[in-house]
């Protein structure tokens, strides 16, 4: 990946946030921790990796998204606007009366997405059935899975991971959002579903662990050829990731606020130099 | 339609019947899929080879979450497990993965109500219609006899949304000639009557026709009805027969909550007539056989005309 790819993800993933934020500005509430931390990964997946046309979305032979943690749902849909799958002005239509863009992702309302989700576990089988489908039909494209780690609570998870590994899956590409909180606090408090690698190894995975903010790490992840294994990506993110406010609130999965809450969280992103200062000097340090 | 019921068992087995059927309909159409749940030796494709034939083993949320996601991507699958399972079990999945999601899904729930016999209360769903039947755009078929049910599994396989049929796995008696055509919503009048109306679905089917052979007896012409399916049900053609008759009872392999009978109830609701019904008094089900089953959840030929004289007294 060369440094002008690396800078423009980037520049996308920091476009998702202030798309993400303006959105449930809009709104003045919603789902913004968890959408915050997934902003890299449609970056890296929307910009670099799937094979998408926004002037086609129901394109047969396309990758697929299943967001199966469907509250972050403004995440995805800054990422579909910015693509261009519908005006970027309808971001601000986000839950109000009638609107195309509901709280939790709906493939019958919104261009762009290809599962309903909302009630978590439901996601990790229709994902497997889609990337099924398409096994069966002999199309060379993946199916990208979002799963929540607070949502690995639910037994459907296992249910589908352990269907994904035995039938050898591997145009199934699972991503697991460890940003280490759910709605009630720390998932080690409420309910620790222990060492999620090891977990998707048991299964028959080929599993890894991968900073869920660096996008070079993420790319080289998700363009992985699996061979006799399905790939699962732990991803190591931060609730909340962009916004420091947000970050430091520790019940972030949805909040509430002012205008000039939400105004002071894009001023921040809006700071767009200092903040990729900082990325590059991290980066520059880790090489070190 | 052509009726042929004449009291004999049919000798076809109803999970034969699925086996055989899925199996020309794969053969038909490449996007039929079947995804079963560790049942496949009960559902009459077992042996039956290809990769269009997928075992979920058991996890039946799973299952029908596959199915939605097949559906999606073009595919028409047909899901399979005993009635609890395949109702209960994979609800919130078949509600939102499936209905809500507007992905096209066959659900199989066999051995329905007492039919499950020696499973017992644990395999023996009173309830699954109900709960289909609260599914917006849902389609619930209570399977009647052999030919309703080819004609079913073919048709569900290009409509859209949620189709869920329950139907047993053993014997029945064929009530309407081969090769017969049925339509979701369109109800069937088996025998035309003045006296009574019973609206009759699934196994109670026959029940309900001896039910009015025994009452013919002693003067009172019942009509029969066959809704073909619960939901939706034929409204029209059951007010028009209660109209006609003035006394209607239901009869069902169910819990008298949610399903056909509360069907009935509401299409009748605002009319002046006696109301009866046949069906399980909201209790759990127990083991045992079938013809203790029977009597053991008043399910019988006999009770259907006690509540019809009982109403006309």
């Amino acid at each position: 990946m060369t440094k002008e790819q690396v800078k423009k993800l980037q520049e996308f993933a920091l476009e998702i946030r202030i798309g993400t934020v303006e959105c449930i500005k809009s709104r003045g509430f919603g789902h913004v921790g968890g959408s915050l931390s997934v902003a890299d990964l449609l970056a890296v997946l929307y910009g670099e990796v799937m094979n998408v046309d926004p002037s086609n979305p129901k394109k047969e032979d396309r990758d697929k998204l299943v967001c199966s943690k469907g509250h972050a749902g403004p995440a995805v849909y800054a990422t579909l606007a910015l693509k261009g799958y519908f005006p970027y002005e309808k971001l601000f239509t986000l839950n109000q009366p009638g609107t195309d863009l509901p709280s939790h992702c709906d493939r019958k309302k919104t261009p762009g997405i290809d599962m309903t989700t909302g009630s978590l576990g439901q996601g990790t089988s229709t994902a497997v059935g889609l990337a099924l489908g398409d096994r069966l039909q002999g199309r060379d494209c993946r199916t990208f899975l979002i799963v929540g780690d607070g949502e690995a609570e639910e037994g459907q998870v296992w249910e589908a991971a352990m269907f994904t590994a035995a039938k050898k899956l591997t145009n199934l590409v699972w991503i697991i959002d460890w940003n280490k909180k759910q709605l009630d606090g720390y998932i080690k408090d409420v309910n620790d579903p222990g060492d999620y690698r090891a977990k998707f190894e048991a299964f028959g995975f080929d599993a890894v662990t991968v900073d869920g903010h660096d996008v070079e790490k993420l790319y080289e992840a998700l363009t992985k050829k699996a061979e006799d294994k399905p790939i699962a990506i732990i991803m190591d993110s931060v609730k909340g990731k962009g916004v420091t406010a947000v970050e430091q609130t520790m019940a972030n999965h949805s909040m509430k606020g002012g205008q000039e809450m939400f105004d002071g969280w894009l001023a921040e992103l809006r700071e767009f130099d200092g903040w990729l200062a900082e990325l590059r000097e991290k980066q520059a340090a880790m090489k070190a | 339609m052509e009726i042929v019921y004449n009291g004999n068992q049919d000798s076809r087995l109803y999970k034969a019947v699925i086996g055989e059927t899925i199996d020309a309909l794969m053969k038909e159409d490449e996007k039929v899929v079947w995804l079963d749940a560790d049942l496949r030796g009960c559902s009459g494709t077992a042996g039956k080879e290809g990769d269009r034939y997928i075992n979920c083993g058991i996890a039946e949320a799973n299952m029908i979450g596959i199915a939605a996601g097949l559906s999606a991507s073009g595919m028409k699958p047909y899901a399979h497990s005993f009635g609890p399972f395949a109702s209960r079990r994979a609800y919130d999945q078949a509600f939102l993965a499936a209905g809500y999601a507007g992905n096209a899904v066959t659900i199989i729930g066999t051995d329905p109500g007492i039919t499950a016999a020696f499973n017992g209360g644990t395999h023996m769903p009173f309830e699954d219609m109900a709960l289909y039947r609260a599914m917006p755009e849902a389609t619930v078929y209570d399977i009647t006899d052999v030919p309703m049910l080819i004609d079913t599994l073919k048709k569900a396989k290009d409509m859209p949304g949620v189709k869920y049929i329950r139907v047993p796995r053993a014997g029945s008696f064929q009530i309407y000639a081969d090769g017969s055509s049925f339509t979701p919503g369109k109800g069937v009048v088996l025998r035309e009557g003045t006296d009574a109306l019973i609206v009759a679905s699934g196994i109670m089917v026959k029940e309900a026709l001896e039910a009015a052979k025994a009452l013919a007896q002693e003067g009172i012409e019942c009509a029969v009805i066959d809704p073909i399916t619960v939901k939706p049900l034929d409204v029209d053609l059951v007010r028009e027969w209660a109209q006609k008759t003035g006394v209607v009872v239901t009869a069902e392999n169910h819990n008298r909550i949610g399903g056909l009978t509360s069907a009935v109830e509401d299409a009748l609701i605002g009319m002046p007539l006696k109301f009866g019904h046949v069906a399980v008094e909201d209790t759990w089900g127990e083991v045992g056989p079938l013809d203790y089953l029977r009597e053991r959840f008043d399910l019988t030929c006999d009770h259907i005309a006690r509540v019809v004289r009982e109403l006309r007294a």
